[in-house]
């Protein structure tokens, strides 16, 4: 029975490696021809990762049953905020100006 | 429909993606499986019209371009069929269904290659054909079909180059070398234009309802008349369709193919049909040795 190895690979230096597709093949050996055939005899990639896909553990279930907001962008408004700061900062201003023109009930 | 049917088509009309592992509906994943096992088949059965021209090419260097875009189209097949593994059919049923005329492949592969010059023909406009359908299901709801297309549409550009290169080796030489190539067009025009199929609305084409596909058979021919005949008259090659012309509105009017036998072509009854299975057959039997001792051993 063949066995199914999924591959990944590095397209240049530095490059994360990415998930290229899946091949079969009857054990390693083969798999590690198939994937050189397949996805790398154009020079398209400097390095493959055969994984049997047995060994990989999938997490595909994320909750944020609290909604934890404040770990994420989305969590903090800042616009709204920063234009109160700016409204009260100019309000402060606009009162001391008028407090050391002499006016007593701005 | 049930609910969550109708959930997952609200999913893949508004454009979303679906994996593997996710639960797919029964008549999508067996609309699926048919199409993406006809496209595997086809690219399998793809290469023998070729496969013929490799003893035969001209010169070394298309002989090795032949024999590496061959190449190419297995692999196409192999990753192919992993999807279609993947959805549930292992690829030895698929071979057994393709041989024993239980599956369809693509009409123009139930066609003979005459000449060298239909070898420049098919790399040139069939693969051109091919590219556009293709590239519309780089947006199939499938992600793993998606994906694997990307790699076959990269692969496929090398094609009509090659099959570019071929034509205008030919076009500029000797008279009989620029025939070769007319006479190519006049008979491989017929099957080019039955390629996309009937016209399906795409509100009647289930498998745009379902997203597997994202353009109506009609688009692509529009699509590949818009982009290959004015290279083809560019070459001073004429088509054999009195009927072809662009309006005004950039419609491209041609005579309608006969559709009852594209169907008789597709069910296994084209020139070559009979005699290509024959050879899959043949090719299958005369390799099975070899499977059975590479699994033995891996055993």
């Amino acid at each position: 029975m063949a066995l199914v190895f999924e591959v990944f690979r590095r397209e240049r230096s530095g490059a994360p490696m990415q998930h290229a597709g899946s091949i079969a093949a009857p054990d390693e050996r083969f798999a590690e021809i198939y994937a050189r055939e397949q996805y790398g005899r154009r020079g398209e990639s400097e390095a493959l990762w055969l994984v049997p896909r047995g060994a990989i553990d999938e997490i595909a279930e994320f909750v944020d049953e609290f909604d934890l907001k404040y770990r994420r962008v989305d969590g903090y408004s800042i616009k709204e905020r920063l234009k109160e700061a700016r409204a009260a900062a100019e309000n402060a201003t606009r009162l001391r100006d008028a407090f050391s023109a002499g006016d007593q009930n701005p | 429909m049930d609910e969550r049917t109708d959930a997952f088509l609200a999913h893949v009309r508004a454009g979303g993606l679906v994996e593997a592992g996710d639960w797919l509906p029964d008549e999508y994943r067996a609309r699926l499986t048919k199409f993406v096992e006809m496209h595997a088949n086809s690219e399998l059965m793809g290469v023998l019209p070729e496969r013929d021209w490799i003893l035969r090419a001209p010169t070394l260097q298309r002989k090795l371009a032949l024999t590496a875009k061959i190449q190419d189209e297995v692999g196409h097949a192999q990753l192919l069929y992993r999807v279609v593994e993947d959805l549930g059919k292992p690829r030895e049923s698929c071979l057994d269904d393709l041989i024993a005329g239980r599956s369809k492949f693509h009409n123009v592969f139930h066609y003979p290659t005459r000449t060298w010059g239909d070898v420049g023909v098919i790399a040139w406009l069939v693969d051109a054909a091919a590219i556009i359908s293709q590239k519309a299901l780089l947006k199939c709801s499938y992600a793993p079909y998606g994906r694997i297309m990307r790699k076959i549409c990269w692969e496929e550009s090398f094609h009509i180059l090659h099959g570019r290169d071929v034509v205008l080796t030919l076009v500029t030489g000797t008279d009989a070398q620029r025939e070769l190539v007319q006479e190519a067009i006049d008979r491989w025009w017929e099957p080019l234009m039955m390629f996309h199929g009937n016209p399906i609305p795409a509100d009647q084409d289930p498998m745009v309802q379902w997203r597997i596909k994202s353009q109506a058979n009609e688009d692509a021919r529009q699509q590949f008349l818009e982009g290959y005949v004015p290279q083809v008259w560019e070459l001073g090659l004429t088509l054999p369709d009195p009927k072809l012309r662009r309006d005004d509105d950039g419609l491209w009017h041609y005579t309608e193919p006969d559709w009852d036998k594209l169907m008789a072509v597709v069910s296994g009854n084209g020139p070559a049909s009979a005699e290509r299975l024959a050879f899959r057959r043949l090719s299958r039997a005369e390799v099975d040795w070899v499977s059975r001792t590479v699994l033995a051993e891996a055993a």
